[in-house]
């Protein structure tokens, strides 16, 4: 067999040069006559930032990370023809504790094989569980899917087997199958990758749900963001056409199934089901009053279930081992494991897949490697997206599972997971997200079109300095409203980022009041910045930091700032070595 | 016939004249200009039964969709939470100052357009920004005119 040299060709190692690394190393094998002893695979996004990642898979497995492509000669001429580790690029300590406590099922195949290549999938037990569920009958994968515990990936956490049993149970001729990739959160990237790096996993479980509830239709709702996806997403379907996987009666049974792929136009509500369907259907994306639920009356009128992706990606898992194996990871109540996207003010920034029940802790200081900056400390942790909460440090211990993150107020969501420091400031976040949810309600009903409205003129009117108490009681007040009296899950889920930073962090709306200040530097109607001549070094580190020309500063003098060019963007505060910027 | 009527024509035939085409065939043709053109939404709105103004009504709700001529270059900043976060407000201001344009507008010379995104689903190279289909991670505030020169300096030659 070939020696093999994987390299990460995701979003974010096409940034960092991927393809011209591959190239490099096509080149090179050429140059050296090495093309008997080895071959190439493009892979998806490994989950670690650090691109571009290649590994070389020979007598063992050695992994090089932040390859440029004019480290490839090197490479090749150290690690392949001398036989020696080519060490500046050897992946480090910090790499091996980002992979070591995760348990990785759903992104089993993430990096390790070539998305656009069918038969790479197939080596690694692909499209076994749909033969084995061929040979079950309908019953038994329903009970299968229902005993594993698994629940729905994308926010929701319904039971995916419950969802399924309504869908078969409804009688129609025609039904269909969705899977949910219209991954709207902001700061959430794990349906994505999975779609990038493993799309024949996700196309598996289509099928099998397909086949289970008597569907012979599915479509993928794509986010049009995400062009790569969408482009693996084809090569996926016509490969699997191609050897009988997908179309008319697949291997042989009599079991015909077709997926179409619909690209989304950039509308965050169209991740609720209601409105995914009127957006497929080719009107707006408006939600619509449930019952009946779409596994009645979904897609035309017809009984239709919406997954998400990575609750999709799970099943040919379940299958394949049991549903006593998947339920055996975990906790009681939520069963099995969650990628969950670490980003913001962490070390590490990348997927991360663990059982659930692993703490935000374990999370945040095991894989995701601490705080990015040592002198700041860990302040909240954001989850859930704009339909979740922040959780402060002394909630570091909650275990994430679906009951113990609702209890707090916060939502488990898709999976995305913002670590934020000293420099966040928790006013300003709860406003960012209603900013969101503000410019994507789709203004079907008054109390998200309008309460949202009068809520982010209230926090405007907080974090410009002219707030009062009470703004505060106002907040409070029209929360619970909010929600309870939406119509979709947007409204009704829009409020908890303010009530959760009004319920952990207080003191930070209480100064922004009372003290006009804002400790984290960040609500610049509330900033002057002025250099403190006494502790300034004269470095002159802020004069080059600032985008300006704000900052006047010449050898040997102490720096100033002019207020008239100052952006108030931070940039000469955080170059400071010497906190001579206030 | 114009240019864009008969182009329109001919995306149309590709697709089913129904209503749930009509989301793709938007799509098609802002692929093809960039934009949707006024005579393509006379003419879909006839071939496919739909009244212009229900057009007018998807086009208008979904943000990936421009009424106007865009750029050579469109310039999106990522404004998710990550990037939010790490700075990523404070880049898009940057970049609205330089080119003298707000989000959703175009430079005079036509080079530049200006966009805010949701999220670009990149969160490990927050703050990030996109022009057109490159992606640029970690962006500092002082690499934005050596970002902005090189397209320059391309479209000069």
């Amino acid at each position: 067999m070939k020696n093999k040299i994987l390299i990460c060709v995701g979003t974010s190692g096409l940034s960092a040069g991927a393809n011209e690394v591959a190239d490099n190393f096509q080149l090179e094998l050429k140059k050296h006559n090495l093309f008997n002893n080895y071959e190439i695979i493009k892979t998806g996004d490994k989950g670690l930032f650090v691109d571009v990642i290649v590994e070389i898979i020979d007598s063992k497995k050695t992994t090089y990370i932040n390859v440029k492509p004019d480290d490839v000669i090197k490479i090749i001429d150290s690690h392949i023809i001398n036989n020696e580790l080519y060490k500046k690029r050897l992946a480090d300590e910090n790499y091996t504790n980002f992979f070591k406590d995760q348990e990785r099922i759903v992104l089993k195949n993430c990096g390790e094989i070539d998305p656009e290549q069918i038969d790479s999938y197939l080596e690694r037990d692909g499209y076994q569980a749909i033969q084995k569920a061929f040979k079950m009958s309908r019953d038994k994968i329903l009970e299968e899917v229902t005993d594993s515990g698994l629940k729905g990936r994308g926010g929701g956490g319904f039971l995916t087997g419950m969802k399924w049993g309504f869908g078969k149970k409804a009688e129609s001729n025609t039904k269909y199958i969705i899977c949910n990739a219209d991954e709207g959160d902001p700061g959430a990237f794990m349906d994505r990758s999975v779609l990038e790096s493993d799309p024949h996993a996700v196309l598996e479980g289509m099928i099998i749900a397909g086949y289970t509830i008597g569907a012979n239709n599915g479509y993928i709702y794509c986010r049009a963001e995400y062009p790569l996806a969408i482009k693996r997403l084809n090569i996926a379907i016509t490969q699997a056409k191609e050897k009988g996987f997908l179309g008319e009666n697949i291997l042989g049974t009599n079991f015909s199934f077709n997926l179409k792929i619909k690209a989304g136009a950039g509308a965050f509500v169209c991740g609720e089901e209601t409105a995914l369907i009127a957006s497929i259907e080719g009107r707006r994306g408006r939600p619509k009053p449930r019952p009946p639920f779409p596994a009645i009356k979904g897609l035309w009128g017809n009984p239709t279930i919406i997954n998400n992706v990575e609750t999709l990606a799970n099943i040919k898992h379940i299958i394949l081992n049991g549903a006593k194996w998947f339920a055996s990871k975990g906790t009681k109540n939520s069963t099995g494991t969650k990628v969950f996207a670490l980003a913001g003010k962490i070390k590490n920034t990348g997927l991360v897949e663990v059982p659930m029940g692993t703490t935000i802790k374990e999370l945040v200081f095991g894989p995701g490697g601490g705080m990015i900056n040592k002198r700041k400390k860990f302040k909240a942790v954001q989850l859930g997206g704009p339909s979740g909460g922040c959780l402060p440090e002394s909630l570091i211990d909650t275990p994430i599972d679906f009951e113990s993150i609702n209890k707090t107020g916060a939502i488990m969501g898709s999976g995305g997971m913002i670590v934020m420091d000293e420099s966040t400031c928790m006013v300003d976040m709860a406003k960012y997200f209603l900013k969101f949810t503000v410019a994507e309600s789709c203004g079907k009903c008054v109390p998200c079109r309008v309460g949202l409205k009068r809520m982010l003129e209230t926090l405007e009117a907080i974090t410009d300095g002219k707030g009062t108490q009470e703004h505060i009681e106002f907040l409070k007040e029209m929360s619970p409203t909010i929600k309870e009296t939406s119509l979709c899950g947007l409204g009704q889920t829009a409020p908890n980022p303010v009530l959760t930073t009004l319920k952990y962090f207080p003191e930070e709306y209480e100064e922004h009041i009372t003290e006009k200040k804002c400790r984290a530097k960040v609500c610049e109607s509330l900033l002057e910045f002025e250099v403190i001549p006494d502790k300034c070094t004269k470095c002159g580190l802020c004069f080059r930091a600032c985008p300006t020309d704000a900052l006047e500063w010449k050898k040997g003098e102490v720096a100033y700032i002019n207020r008239d060019k100052c952006i108030k963007c931070k940039a000469c505060f955080e170059a400071c070595n010497f906190n001579a910027i206030k | 016939m114009t240019e864009v009527i008969s182009k329109t024509k001919s995306l149309i035939i590709k697709h089913e004249k129904e209503q749930s085409a009509l989301i793709p065939l938007l799509q098609n043709v802002q692929t093809e200009y960039g934009y949707v053109p006024k005579e393509s939404i006379d003419l879909i709105a006839d071939e496919l039964s739909i009244f212009p103004v229900e057009i007018y009504g998807v086009l208008t709700f979904y943000s990936q969709f421009h009424l106007n001529p865009p750029g050579k270059h469109t310039i999106r900043v990522c404004q998710g939470t990550a990037c939010h976060v790490m700075g990523g407000k404070v880049i898009l201001d940057n970049f609205s100052n330089k080119l003298g344009i707000e989000d959703g507008e175009t430079t005079e010379d036509g080079l530049f357009s200006l966009e805010r995104v949701a999220c670009l689903g990149a969160c490990g190279m927050a703050p990030v920004i996109a022009i057109d289909e490159k992606f640029y991670g970690k962006v500092q505030l002082n690499e934005i005119d050596g970002i902005l020169n090189k397209y320059r300096e391309t479209n000069e030659k």
